[in-house]
């Protein structure tokens, strides 16, 4: 067992989950294996239920699972919270804090000295496109914004992998295309490791390295699909025919998976 | 801009005057006309000729007094209530123990337990803080509990993803989440300590708005009572303007 997952940043064998109830228990996936290595984007699709929030909240360490292991950087780890950077489905933005201090958040539970990092997170936040919103409180922002401080305030937790749940899912599709320039221009000066959960296969495509399905009804296992198209990237590669055929091959999956 | 503003008070607050001027219109028609005696109920006019006259003795004397033992019993009721309803979140014996407690002592007929306050603390103002602290600090306790209950497990998840410790939870996501039902418990909590202290001082002071109400109730003179019940829900009025205002300096981006 030891050193099956040295070189990923993820891992995870065998994993099943039962949410522990008083009357029936119930089960939500069963068998789940994945692994993500450093500095590749991992994206997860699955059906509304099938249990993708589910899994990040074990991997992040607010569920223990009923069985198998999870690894994070190569170590067996029983004690997860505070290891990964998890961005919940839901902003959670504190409205009590304005966007400078939502950011900061992260810093003020470790021991880093937040006042010498100041400087960086003002840069950040122009790179996120946030400039002059430092002192707006979450109720000022649009969607969109709101998003980009949650994932912001994720990075700031420093950590080399991070757990994204949906961030675009509640925004409309040309903020969405926005944000897809957006991040796919950032990613390569980012330097982190994602694990991303979507509805929205073209998403997954243009943003993913690998794709993994979750399991369905019809198909009771994991399945893999890797995304062998060329970094750097842009929106535009939507209207490529490699990304069409991806694409197909994709909804032939899921399709086969219902 | 001024205009607005005054528009918009007027808005607010116009129809409580109008019916305040036209309550207090009959009222004085009445006991002009003799309808009531004046005895039992004197009229507006001769309760504000009895309260200029006994002005000095009300506003330097009795006013003073009451609001000394208001604020002193408010002070200790908000260290108290603080600590005991942080202890019984952290505790859950201590909750399950206190609790009952707590209840019971607002079950506790103020008026027949105050002669004992008076028995241990003698007609010094701790006898009268005593009442005011019975009557004053329970809001409290229980806004502060309450309020820190007050949900937030998704932030508090959140937070322990960041490897946040209980301290921190509490000082980030708790104390800030439970501060509008704390101000709330507050703002209650002010206007029982009036009630609190007017009662100690009815059973036996020698100053206060309480105790003049009681001795001028004595003389049958009923428009210095009415003065001095005048003045007592002035004086909660204005401290709950007080906390309300405090509330909205505090909870200005709270709201959302
Ligand atoms: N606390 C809970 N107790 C019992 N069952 C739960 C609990 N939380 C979630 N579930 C169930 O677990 C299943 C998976 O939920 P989960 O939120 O992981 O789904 P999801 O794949 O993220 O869905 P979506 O795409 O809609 O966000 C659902 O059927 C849900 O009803
Ligand atoms: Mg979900």
């Amino acid at each position: 067992m030891i050193g099956l997952f040295d070189s990923s940043i993820l891992g995870i064998e065998n994993l099943s989950y039962v949410f522990p109830g008083e009357e029936k228990e119930k089960s939500i996936f069963q068998h789940v294996s994945l692994d993500v290595k450093p500095g590749e984007f991992v994206s997860i699709i699955g059906s509304s239920g099938s249990g993708k929030s589910t899994l990040f909240r074990l991997i992040a360490g607010l569920l223990e699972p009923t069985s198998g292991q999870i690894w994070i950087n190569g170590q067996l780890s029983d004690k997860r919270l505070g290891k990964v950077g998890y961005m919940p489905q839901k902003d959670l933005l504190l409205p009590w804090r304005t966007v400078i201090d939502n950011v900061s958040l992260p810093l003020e539970l470790t021991k880093e000295n937040k006042k010498q990092k100041l400087t960086e997170i003002k840069e950040w936040l122009s790179r996120f496109g946030l400039s002059g919103y430092e002192n707006a409180y979450p109720h000022e922002l649009s969607g969109g914004m709101k998003q980009r401080v949650a994932f912001l305030r994720t990075m700031m937790t420093g950590k080399e992998l991070l757990l994204l749940d949906e961030p675009f899912g509640a925004l409309d599709s040309l903020t969405k295309r926005n944000m897809h320039s957006w991040l796919l221009e950032l990613w390569g000066e980012l330097q982190k490791t994602v694990l991303f959960i979507t509805h929205d296969l073209e998403e997954a495509i243009l943003l993913s390295d690998r794709i993994y399905l979750l399991p369905g009804r019809n198909k009771p296992f994991i399945q893999e699909v890797n995304v062998d198209l060329p970094r750097p990237r842009n929106s535009e590669l939507i209207y490529q025919s490699e990304f069409i055929g991806m694409r197909k091959e994709l909804e032939w999956l899921i399709r086969d998976e219902r | 801009m001024m205009k607005g503003k005054v528009k918009k008070w007027a808005s607010d607050y116009g129809l409580f005057l109008l019916v305040i001027l036209a309550l207090l219109s009959i009222w004085e028609w009445v006991v002009e006309k003799g309808f009531i005696p004046s005895f039992i109920l004197p009229s507006p006019t001769a309760i504000w000729k009895s309260l200029v006259e006994n002005e000095q003795i009300l506003l330097q004397v009795h006013l003073p007094a009451t609001l000394e033992e208001v604020l002193i019993g408010f002070f200790l009721s908000i260290i108290g209530g603080v600590f005991l309803g942080v202890a019984m979140h952290f505790s859950r014996i201590l909750e399950k123990i206190l609790y009952p407690f707590l209840v019971i002592s607002q079950t506790i007929p103020l008026i027949a337990i105050s002669p004992i306050f008076i028995m241990w603390f003698g007609y010094s103002i701790w006898s009268k803080i005593a009442v005011t602290i019975l009557t004053a600090f329970f809001p409290i306790v229980v806004s502060t509990y309450d309020g820190l209950k007050a949900g937030g497990n998704e932030y508090q998840e959140l937070l322990l993803t960041m490897g946040a410790n209980r301290f921190h939870i509490f000082k980030k996501v708790q104390i800030p989440m439970a501060l509008p039902n704390f101000l709330s418990g507050l703002k209650m909590s002010v206007v029982y300590c009036v009630v609190g202290a007017t009662i100690g001082e009815w059973l036996g002071a020698s100053e206060g708005l309480g105790y003049f109400s009681r001795r001028m109730s004595g003389n049958l003179q009923a428009d210095a009572v009415f003065a001095a019940i005048f003045l007592l829900s002035l004086l909660g009025i204005v401290l709950f303007l007080i906390i309300s205002l405090l509330e909205k300096l505090l909870l200005k981006n709270k709201l959302r």
